[in-house]
């Protein structure tokens, strides 16, 4: 595969992933103008509903009580989806969740599989272990079937495919389909797709999928689309196995109405998705024989136990905080080197890894806090994140290495200047004395060395003035008294 | 009424000029200033990097320090977004009862400098005279952290001469982020851009906010590229009157 790396385990660190994308016009471009337009579809929608915040409370109640009673639910989802003839597997990592799906599908004999799009499978690395095993993974959502062709990756968590554009989509189609005299317009682009799709849909016996909703109440699963590609994968094959993480669970159904609400106004500026397909279990002559669930854990229940990173399993990926990060914006997805990108990505990535990838990740925000105001179900991503850089620090400064690295050794003189007022005074001084050397005649400093240097990278720094503001106002003070001492007023 | 300034580490450092214009702009209000020497840091730096232990020991020396003041102003929303977003967590984790009690008591008479003015003092014409074309810049921690909504609008919309002119997407961070612009450098300069684009097409002589952390940031890279805007701290715009202009006396 020639696309960027989406394995956070072997993905470069966020910053070095952003370069080359940096210098990837076409794609900066195709990124901020897809994510306008949808945000303005979203900010629309969200302002014409007067309950807006309401919703957004009892949303994110609803997901705070699932994750305080998640096994309860879990359970109870079990039960009764056994009842209506599926059949529940529980999976405590990504590799026993890929060794269960394989499991299946060699009993099903399957030679491919038809997929709708789901992140959790991109999460486990469920597409090498397919091919590996010699079964053929068809992407059927629009989007990830482009990437699929395209040799290339996902780039955000709603709109897999958003950093290209029509014409790079007709140049894909063109090319694995045979068909050089597609044109770009969008209804030529859908139609071939539907074509190419279409074979798959009514010949492959066996589909995957993810859910959005599990459904503890009745043992259902809910899924959203928008292309009708999804109920194909679900309605047609013989057998269905759904992947989804086990935070997925809702209590009732009438959660729905909440959640789909939001749901659909967060992640694509629509009051309804166009597609909102419920199942539970089997029913014999409609629909698959044999159903499958895989509940997967690979970290969640860490996650779970820690008080302030829990509510990251609040998340129903609608992807809004995508939309409206600046940092999202200038990068796209793939310096994330994670199948969950942007806010939600960089607190999600490094925890489902046990802090052990990804820790440059809760450091690939500026904790503008964007995020959270969107988001529908009430993440607080800043904090989150910044409990998550304490945690990296914590791994780091046991380190011997970063006793040299002038990150640290910047902090800890910062933090013993700061611990008194005349060592404070003192580290100014001495500030003054040694940026004098960098400093240019017109008082601007522009070229620091080692850390400085990221900084006048683009931007110069005023030199420090000769005299702080507790010089100014010790003079002043002092000032003040000897004018009161001859009986005057003090100046102003 | 007496307030205690919180001048922040780098206001004292960096630009004492602001703080210079926020004394002088509240004594002009009537408002007796204290400012008490021990101050240094928030301690925002270090939490927002991921120095807890080093960013506590900052937290509850501000709480001991400020424990007794009648009421506390601080020039800088960042600061201020810290003490109140922050400092509870950090006492959760790792005070004790009597610092949880004391904060608790303590976070109501923090304001951040505009939030003063209109709230406490009551006052939006703070009878300043700044005669240019002025672009407000909004911090994400005045908006977002604060909620300080319409506050700079109103203040700025009183002062004599000034014209205001509106940004686009004023709501999009300029790619600070504190150590965020050293460590994601790159992407950082990237927002910067971005946020420059948004700026110059105001065609404003000024550019003002509440934070001189953002300021530095956008001056910088305005500096940089040899660009006439220039920088200024919402304080030295309200400082100034007919008789007092911030270029001459700052």
């Amino acid at each position: 595969m020639s696309g960027p790396v989406m394995d956070p385990r072997i993905a470069p660190p966020f910053p070095e992933a952003a370069l080359p994308i940096l210098q990837n016009t076409q794609l900066r471009k195709n990124v901020a103008h897809a994510t306008d337009v949808i945000q303005a579809k979203r900010n629309r929608l969200v302002a014409e509903k007067q309950d807006w915040q309401q919703l957004r409370s009892s949303a994110s109640a609803i997901r705070a009580h699932v994750l305080a009673n998640l096994t309860t639910y879990l359970e109870q989802f079990e039960t009764k989806c056994t009842a209506a003839g599926g059949v529940v597997h529980w999976a405590k990592d990504a590799a026993e969740a890929r060794s269960i799906i394989l499991d299946i599908l060699r009993e099903e004999n399957a030679t491919e599989v038809i997929k709708i799009k789901t992140m959790t499978s991109a999460e486990i690395q469920l597409n090498p272990a397919l091919e590996a095993a010699g079964i053929a993974a068809i992407e059927t959502d629009l989007a990830e079937l482009i990437l699929q062709l395209g040799d290339d990756e996902p780039s955000h968590i709603v709109v897999p495919a958003l950093h290209v554009n029509r014409r790079q989509v007709r140049e894909i189609f063109a090319r694995r389909m045979g068909l050089p005299e597609l044109p770009d317009d969008p209804e030529a682009l859908t139609a071939a797709a539907r074509t190419y799709l279409r074979k798959k849909f009514l010949s492959v016996p066996t589909a995957i999928s993810g859910a959005n909703f599990l459904i503890a109440e009745t043992g259902s699963v809910a899924i959203v689309e928008s292309e009708g590609n999804g109920r194909m994968c679900l309605t047609l094959p013989r057998t269905l196995i759904t992947l989804a993480g086990i935070e997925k669970v809702l209590p009732r159904f009438s959660d729905l109405e909440v959640l789909l609400q939001v749901l659909a106004r967060s992640a694509t500026g629509e009051r309804l998705n166009p597609y909102n397909s419920l199942w539970s279990g089997v029913v014999p002559g409609d629909g698959p024989e044999r159903f499958h669930v895989v509940l997967l854990d690979n970290g969640r229940s860490e996650i779970l136990s820690r008080k302030v990173e829990r509510q990251t399993l609040k998340c129903i990926r609608c992807a809004a905080c995508l939309n409206t990060c600046p940092v999202y914006r200038q990068t796209g997805g793939h310096a994330y080197g994670s199948p969950y990108a942007g806010p939600i990505g960089a607190i999600l990535t490094p925890q489902l890894e046990h802090m052990q990838h990804g820790q440059s990740l809760p450091y690939a925000s500026s904790l503008c806090g964007a995020c959270y105001e969107v988001c529908p179900v009430k993440i607080n991503i800043p904090e989150v994140l910044i409990d998550l850089r304490a945690r990296v620090v914590d791994q780091e400064r046991a380190q011997p290495r970063r006793w040299t690295d002038p990150m640290y050794m910047g902090m800890k003189v910062a933090n013993l200047a700061f611990a008194s007022a005349s060592r404070f005074r003192l580290a100014q001084a001495m500030g003054r004395l040694g940026l004098r050397l960098f400093t240019d005649k017109d008082g601007w400093i522009r070229k620091l060395p080692n850390l400085g240097a990221r900084w006048t990278l683009s931007r110069d720094l005023p030199g420090l003035p000769n005299q702080t503001f507790r010089q100014w106002w010790t003079e002043r003070e002092a000032g003040s008294i000897g004018e009161r001492l001859r009986g005057k007023e003090a100046p102003r | 009424m007496r307030v205690s300034l919180f001048i922040t580490c780098y206001n004292d450092t960096l630009f004492p000029q602001t703080g210079r214009a926020v004394v002088r702009l509240l004594e002009r209000l009537g408002v007796d200033i204290e400012f008490h020497p021990a101050q240094t840091c928030c301690g925002q730096m270090h939490a927002n990097t991921g120095f807890r232990g080093e960013a506590y020991s900052q937290a509850k020396r501000f709480v001991q320090l400020y424990r007794d003041t009648e009421c506390i102003v601080i020039p800088s929303s960042s600061c201020v977004a810290m003490i109140r977003d922050q400092y509870p967590g950090l006492f959760d984790e790792l005070g004790n009862e009597e610092l949880r009690r004391h904060l608790a008591d303590l976070l109501p008479r923090v304001f951040e400098l505009s939030e003063f003015l209109t709230d406490k003092v009551g006052v939006d014409d703070v009878g300043a005279h700044f005669p240019h074309r002025v672009t407000y810049h909004a911090s994400c921690h005045g908006l977002r952290g604060l909620h300080l909504g319409d506050r700079p609008f109103r203040l700025l919309g009183k002062v004599r001469g000034l014209k205001l002119i509106p940004i686009e997407n004023l709501d999009r961070c300029c790619g600070f982020g504190g150590t965020f612009s050293v460590k994601n450098a790159e992407v950082s300069t990237a927002m910067l851009d971005a946020k420059l684009t948004d700026l110059l097409a105001t065609e404003a002589e000024y550019c003002t906010a509440l934070d001189n952390s953002c300021l530095m940031h956008v001056g910088g890279a305005l500096h940089r590229r040899n660009l006439q805007m220039k920088p200024i701290h919402m304080a030295e715009i309200l400082a100034s009157t007919e008789a007092v202009d911030p270029e001459s006396v700052l």
